[in-house]
């Protein structure tokens, strides 16, 4: 039965691609907006730096689109565009959440010992 | 089985797991497990993606992804007063990608009949490939300023806004047409070739202080393309990370216009710097200057110091020897605090950055509107390479460009020290008043070395 109600809820998938339901993207969208804006809101501006390249990895969310093309291997051209792609996108993925978490390291409260 | 039911489940975990890694920023005690979050969000959202039936080769992804990995370690090894320029390559990296996935998408539904495009999802490639292809030129052209490949002055010529909005207008009538009749190919690569230049020329008449936010706002290009391609290859975890990184960008960016007390449009096409050539005349005023020892001794009688640090003290990476002076003068029992003014150094929150990695105990860092009220009860300021962000003239002389900018207040304590190399007026090429204060003394040369001198000094 979960699965006929994940099937429920994921109504546009590849198959029924041609017809995308916009207005649940669009919804996606605004709500997806609206949660980003209050949550950054709340970010320490200490970490604003830290923030950005943790952006950086989570923009690189367009890996999803280069996988499927570098997999699918529809034509020459796209295989090797989406490979290019997936690179771009590993490479912020990779550097994105390293850098982030290089620099998170170094945030410190001040040692109980010293004053 | 539909592999759909399976996938789209593990696409909702990842964005749920996102918008966690995002909330758990909000502080430095919880912010490394917003990078664990962040990291399996996206194991998940590439996890699900190579479950789709139609990927049935792994050859190059699994190459792509060694390369990248290569690719992306040294990139994250960088020293940190060069995060800026990392930070805008990434930028660049982020656009190119969605660029050419929103190209090879456009040639799918060209040469196979298994792609085909509605009127909207047409309109979304068109912005995809606009906004990638743009971030992606102007991201480099950012990079390069920040390494000072290129020159970081604003380059401005005549009729530059109106060039710049007419390269932007005809790319998206060229855009529009596409949507109305999707087979006049050639629109395509003029659509690139435009988006390319507009880049490039949206960049050139930035000056490296208005940085912090162009890069924010590259940031929240690099999202919105993602949103783009989510609307193009239906895809809702592209749109919802995408969003929130988009939002991000313009968080930051807005945070950034605030604290310089202009709008985006004139960070975009003010060419900040270069207005003001005649202003403040050729008067002659008389600056006091002092030495190294004078400002130990000073300093060391001093209760609170207040140190004013900028971009000049990452260029000197004098950050380490800032922190040796905060050691000496904290056993001698000062209390030293750090003011950190929103848009001090070359991208968000940069100096925070640099004084954490000198082991400074992030409580110390303060913002601007809390460390205002306190400046009159300092004893010491000290200015380490900034200049536009303590420019008293910010609050009261009407005819200067950045009147109205909110500024550290650092000319209210009693004694203000200035570290800097000449007389030489800072980036945007204006008088700072401080520098002639009654109560200013200025410290000539070298950030590093002059730290040197005085931390030698109250060791003695």
């Amino acid at each position: 039965m979960w699965p006929h109600a994940f099937a429920l809820l994921a109504t546009a998938g590849p198959e029924t691609a041609p017809k995308a339901d916009f207005l649940t993207l669009l919804y996606v969208l605004m709500l997806a907006t609206f949660t980003g804006l209050l949550v950054i809101r709340n970010v320490s501006r200490l970490l604003h730096t830290p923030l950005m390249s943790l952006t950086n990895a989570i923009s690189a969310i367009a890996v999803v689109g280069s996988i499927m093309l570098a997999g699918t291997q529809e034509t020459g051209l796209t295989t090797i565009l989406g490979t290019v792609a997936v690179i771009a996108s590993m490479t912020n993925i990779v550097s994105g959440f390293l850098l982030t978490d290089r620099m998170l390291k170094m945030f410190k409260k001040r040692e109980p010992g010293k004053s | 089985m539909n592999m759909d039911t399976v996938i789209q489940p593990i696409y909702l975990v990842s964005a749920l797991l996102f918008i966690l890694s995002l909330m758990w920023m909000n502080h430095p005690s919880t912010a490394r497990r917003g990078i664990v979050s962040g990291v399996a969000a996206m194991v998940a959202a590439i996890g699900g993606t190579l479950l789709l039936p139609e990927i049935h080769s792994y050859n190059w992804i699994i190459v792509a992804i060694v390369a990248g990995t290569v690719l992306g370690v040294p990139l994250a090894m960088v020293p940190l007063t060069a995060v800026p320029q990392r930070t805008a390559l990434s930028h660049a990296f982020g656009g190119l990608a969605a660029g050419l996935v929103g190209a090879s998408e456009y040639y799918l539904f060209l040469v196979t009949d298994k792609h085909p495009l509605s009127g909207f999802a047409t309109g979304a490639l068109v912005a995809e490939v606009i906004l990638g292809f743009l971030t992606f030129t102007g991201s480099l052209m950012a990079a390069g300023k920040l390494m000072e490949i290129i020159p970081t002055r604003p380059i401005l010529y005549k009729g530059q806004n109106a060039v710049n909005l007419s390269l932007l207008a005809v790319a998206i009538l060229a855009g529009v047409w596409l949507v109305c009749s999707p087979l006049q190919w050639w629109l395509f690569p003029l659509i690139i070739v435009l988006a390319l230049t507009f880049g490039v020329m949206l960049i050139i008449p930035i000056g490296g202080a208005d940085m912090p936010t162009v890069i924010a706002l590259l940031n929240a290009y690099a999202g919105l393309s993602a949103v783009a391609m989510g609307f193009v290859l239906n895809n809702k975890l592209l749109i919802a990370a995408g969003a929130l990184d988009g939002s991000s960008g313009l968080i930051l960016s807005i945070i950034m216009c605030r604290a310089m007390n202009r709008s985006f449009t004139n960070v975009l096409f003010g060419g900040f710097g270069q207005i003001q050539v005649s202003a403040g005349g050729a008067e002659q005023r008389s600056v006091k200057s002092a030495t190294a020892e004078d400002a130990a001794q000073i300093m060391d009688a001093a209760r609170t110091v207040v140190v004013v640090p900028g971009y000049g003290m990452a260029v000197a990476q004098a950050q380490h020897r800032v922190r040796e002076l905060y050691d000496a003068l904290t056993k001698s029992g000062v209390e030293v605090k750090f003011a950190v003014h929103p848009v001090a150094g070359r991208m968000p929150g940069h100096m925070n950055v640099l004084l954490a990695e000198a082991e400074i105990p992030y409580d110390r860092l303060i913002e601007m509107e809390e460390i205002n009220p306190e400046m009159p009860e300092a004893d010491v300021a000290l200015v380490i390479g900034a200049n536009d962000v303590v420019n008293p003239a910010a609050r009261h002389d009407k005819g200067s460009p950045i009147f109205g900018m909110p500024i550290i207040d650092a000319d209210k304590a009693k004694t203000v020290f200035v570290i800097k190399r000449s007389m030489n007026p800072g980036f945007a090429g204006i008088e700072n008043e401080l520098f002639y204060g009654d109560n200013t003394l200025m410290l000539f040369g070298d950030a590093k070395a002059m730290l040197t001198s005085i931390v030698q000094a109250l060791k003695e």
